[in-house]
């Protein structure tokens, strides 16, 4: 029996498909205000804007609050155990390589218990799109600190603030080897849909981190730089061969500071600064992407700084596509039973047999 | 030989025996395995049956001489059935001192003892941990001892050969082979052709061990060995007509996880993790890719079992494999598998534990953790086979189960059956089980959770059929829909279906016989695993001395057969041998209500047949 793969098209399927058709008949039970809905409409209205078939596409999910995702998906989903989606998803495309698969996680569920699955899928480069919900706080289990929770976070379990420096997940996707990753916010509803679609377009392991509100633990913990009244000049949205520009009046750059292999943000026509000393995005560019990934948000500078001059980079920060693991290893399979089919008798009977009359 | 049966004089002044166990032991760079690997071959082409089981060191290069650098390989054959690798030993080959102390103990009286003689000088005694040299000192004296300097005559016998004094003492294995097969009357023919093939690009290597196993051999003919060497002849045995091979435990475990996928025409996903004693089965598989098998070395174990379930999810058969420490991690995942109703093969070589406990040790102490280790109540079928060869056939019961009933299956084997080889005659391809899988297509009327009545298995419905689109996973689900439920009521449905699926294997497996014997003997004993081979031989022994014991072993640990009961019901005295603290007797116990004892062994080598023997005859001396 082999694993149906082509999707018969039905009536129903004939007809062009709207983010409706990829919701579920579950009642969604995030609290009111979740971030998650933003992000559960975005992927809707991305699948829609591609058609994509509900049969092929497949969503697994960890533990958490966003690894209930799967549920309101009119996909296929599984809801598995924590941390471990990505080997999960890494058997479904080592059996299935034609499926579309989409892996739901959280800053604990991907960083914390389950970040050596996420380090090995990264370098494996296994053809998935990872959706990383970072809400830095534990939300499932009542508002303890994350691992990617700033220094000096009050929670149940560090009442006295929290101690341990947090992790950068674009600074831990390059260093494991990540082929792409993107970073976008659960409200900008025009941002993450593009986002996505880059994701999928990805073949190979697309990470996207989305900043994601947790109105209940961590509420407003990226209004530093989402709010709209800031947003503009904290924010920089990437794209590919266009100069680093940002500011609300769009004068504001990134260049390589001088002398330091790092970035330092210039206001155009201020102490001579031209368009020309703008870096063009190319995000190609890993070294690039290592310097964009770590503009970290406001509050992970520690208490006392000034306020942040630079801004946090939005957008596709590295894609620099290879073949994707799943894809070597099922070739290397086809190809040894194109060169060899063995049968079974074949096995049996190999090497030092004897006979007994 | 000594205690063996003198059958008859044999060809050309032979004695002959009926079996005869023989042990290679050398430093771990001495080439032991290979040596006994050797011998086995051409002792099958003779017609022996016979069991084999190779001893190697924990550390990778340990010190060479040392006690624990020691590797050994060691063989049972006969003119009647073996099975077990033997008890003691008739023979031990020793090629420096600390291949003589780590394996004197095992040696019978009277046994004997072939020593190089050329590595028995003050350095090596001192690494072996000898104050005196053991040759003079006494030590000796209830062995007959043949010293020979294999390493000076290796040499000799390479002089012209244009080897290094070095390379040419690589070669000293190969002439103590030619020494023992002189000594039980074995053809060179396989040996030489083996050699020429293995070193076809360095014709001079080949040729040197060549004649290094003419030179050992030639000592045989010659040389004065007297009464304490006569040459012997062990004629073939009574064995079923059919193609033979000999296979290890690993090999026979992974061609049977093939055989199962390709019955039930899957695609095979092997996911694993590097552990000793399991790695042989990563390793036999991903050499199989001209079979269709996909093998993944995932990052650790838990991503191994995780993986395994993903390729089931998808629609192939996921299958994990590991030992105790590593079969722990996997066990959450294996609890998923159990609640969304997946098939899933767990193959655990069982090692000595707790922990790390000895990894190259055999135990078979993991059955509380097969049947009863995971959160909730989570049943699963459990397997175990009993020797090398039973892994085939076991390897496909647990696919075909799976499959069947959608279930994890834990398949349990050990560190002694995974590297133990034994002859194999090989089954007809053609007429392998056949038991396609069945997928879900029809969306009139589909849940995720829709039973066959029958296996109360639920359907099989991978992503990529249209319009079974379906969410499942961890949180418990409504019967009917399949849709997340805290429903009181739902748990215990659930909970009683899930438990009752797994007792239903019961009804789809063949009933329990026994090994020997049968209801109205005095005593049975129950074993499970590798136990099979010394508890039959025993039950063999003492039934033939008039004894009235039943053998009873087990293949099926989980749930237990329909009719064991009753079978046990009629007994008085029940002993259950277990390398372990006793668990399949807690379980008979608490099933069957059955005074049923346990003989426990934990040393991390198998049961000896003189053991499990003296075991039942004290109990039968006794009264009830």
């Amino acid at each position: 029996m082999s694993v149906p793969t082509a999707a018969v098209k039905t009536a129903k399927d004939a007809a062009v498909k709207t983010a409706k058709d990829y919701a579920s008949d579950q009642e969604v039970r995030w609290c009111p205000g979740c971030g998650d809905y933003a992000i559960l409409k975005a992927v809707q209205k991305t699948l829609a804007e591609l058609q994509a078939d509900t049969a092929k596409t497949v969503f697994i999910s960890g533990i958490g609050c966003a690894a209930r995702f799967p549920y309101y998906m009119a996909t296929y989903g599984f809801h598995t155990i924590h941390g471990r989606a990505p080997a999960f998803a890494t058997g479904v495309k080592l059996t299935n390589p034609a499926l579309d698969v989409w892996v739901v996680s959280g800053d604990g569920d991907a960083l914390s218990i389950g970040g050596n699955h996420l380090l090995h899928v990264l370098r494996r480069n296994v053809d998935l799109q990872i959706l990383l919900f970072n809400n830095e706080i534990y939300g499932l289990t009542k508002g303890q600190y994350s691992p990617t929770s700033r220094v000096g976070t009050r929670s149940p379990s560090t009442p006295g603030g929290s101690v341990d420096t947090p992790v950068c997940a674009g600074s831990f996707a390059l260093g494991a080897g990540a082929r792409f990753f993107a970073r976008s916010v659960d409200t900008q509803q025009k941002h993450l849909p593009e986002v996505l679609k880059r994701a999928r377009a990805h073949r190979g392991t697309a990470l996207v981190e989305i900043f994601q509100n947790c109105i209940v633990y961590n509420d407003g913990a990226f209004d530093s730089f989402t709010q709209r009244s800031v947003a503009a000049d904290r924010e920089i949205l990437l794209e590919h061969g266009k100069p680093m520009i940002f500011g609300k009046e769009g004068n504001k750059g990134l260049r390589l500071a001088k002398g330091r292999l790092a970035l330092e943000a210039v206001t155009l026509g201020e102490e001579g600064v031209s368009e020309a000393d703008i870096l063009v995005h190319d995000e190609t560019d890993r070294a690039l992407a290592g310097l964009l990934a770590g503009l970290q948000p406001a509050g992970l500078q520690p208490a006392g700084l000034q306020p942040p001059t630079m801004p946090v980079a939005l957008g596709v920060l590295y894609c620099d596509p290879a073949p994707s693991y799943e894809g070597r290893v099922v070739e290397e399979v086809a190809r040894a039973r194109q060169t060899h089919p063995a049968t079974l008798a074949e096995l049996l009977h190999k090497g030092h047999t004897w006979t007994v009359a | 030989m000594e205690g063996s049966t003198a059958l008859a004089d044999g060809p050309s002044g032979r004695q002959v025996i009926e079996s005869a166990v023989v042990r290679f032991a050398g430093d771990s760079g001495d080439g032991m395995q290979l040596t006994g690997s050797q011998f086995t071959l051409s002792t099958a082409l003779a017609g022996n049956d016979l069991a084999t089981f190779p001893d190697f060191p924990a550390e990778i290069r340990a010190p060479v001489g040392t006690t624990f650098g020691v590797s050994a390989f060691q063989i049972n054959f006969g003119a009647r059935v073996i099975k077990t690798a033997g008890d003691a030993l008739d023979v031990l080959v020793a090629m420096n001192p600390a291949a003589l102390k780590a394996n004197l103990v095992d040696v019978k009286p009277h046994g004997l003892l072939i020593l190089d003689s050329g590595a028995f000088n003050e350095r090596n005694l001192a690494k072996a941990g000898y104050a005196g040299d053991p040759r003079g000192d006494g030590s000796l004296k209830d062995y007959r001892v043949i010293e020979v300097d294999m390493s000076q005559r290796t040499q000799d016998a390479l002089k012209d050969s244009g080897l290094t004094k070095k390379e040419a003492l690589r070669c000293k294995n190969m002439w103590a082979l030619g020494l023992i097969y002189w000594m039980f009357g074995r053809p060179r023919e396989t040996t030489v052709d083996w050699l020429a093939g293995k070193f076809a690009k360095r014709p001079d290597i080949a040729a040197a061990n060549i004649a290094a196993l003419n030179a050992g051999h030639a000592f045989g003919e010659t040389a004065e060995l007297g009464e304490q060497a006569a040459a012997f002849s062990v004629p073939p045995a009574e064995i079923a007509p059919g193609v033979y091979r000999n296979i290890t435990g690993a090999e026979a475990l992974s061609w049977g996880l093939v055989a199962g996928a390709a019955g039930a025409a899957l695609k095979l996903v092997f996911c694993s993790y590097p552990i000793t004693p399991a790695s042989s089965v990563l390793h036999t598989l991903a050499a199989l890719k001209d079979h269709g098998v996909v093998t993944f070395q995932a990052e650790d174990e838990i991503a191994a079992v995780c993986a395994a379930i993903g390729a089931s999810y998808a629609g192939g058969i996921g299958v994990t494999s590991s030992s105790g420490p590593g079969v722990a991690l996997k066990m959450e995942a294996v609890g998923l598998a159990i609640s969304a109703e997946l098939p899933l093969v767990v193959v655990n070589a069982q090692r000595a534990g707790p922990s790390t406990g000895m990894p190259t040790k055999t135990e078979q102490s993991d059955l509380y953790q097969s049947v009863f280790g995971r959160n909730g109540d989570s049943p699963l079928v459990v397997l175990a086979a009993r020797s090398p060869a039973d892994c085939f056939d076991v390897a496909i019961e647990a696919v075909r189960i799976a499959t069947k009933y959608m279930t994890p299956v834990i398949l349990l084997s050990d560190g002694y059956i995974a590297n133990a080889a034994e002859p194999w005659r090989l089954p007809d391809a053609e007429s392998l089980p056949q038991f396609p899988a069945r997928f879900e297509t029809n969306p009139e009327g589909f849940q995720p959770f829709n039973r066959d009545p029958d296996t109360l298995a639920r359907v099989w419905a991978v992503p990529g059929t249209p319009g079974l689109e379906h969410r499942i996973g961890g949180i418990e689900k409504a019967s009917d829909s399949g849709d997340i439920s805290y429903d009181p009521a739902n748990h215990q449905t659930m909970t009683d279906l899930r438990r009752n699926k797994v007792l239903g294997v019961a009804r789809d497996v063949p009933p329990q016989g026994f090994e020997a014997g049968g209801p109205g003997d005095d005593l049975v004993v129950i074993g499970w695993g590798s136990t099979y081979g010394p508890i039959s031989r025993a039950v063999d022994t003492l039934r033939a001395e008039g004894l009235a014991v039943a053998h009873l072993h087990l293949r099926h640990i989980w749930p237990l057969p329909l009719n064991l009961g009753d079978l046990l019901a009629g007994f008085g005295r029940i002993l259950v041998p277990e390398m372990n603290g006793g668990q399949l007797v807690t379980v008979l116990r608490s099933e069957y209500l059955v005074p049923a004892e346990s003989l426990s062994k934990v040393t991390g080598k198998p049961f000896k047949i003189d053991e499990i023997e003296a075991a039942v005859r004290a109990r039968l001396e006794s009264q009830p």
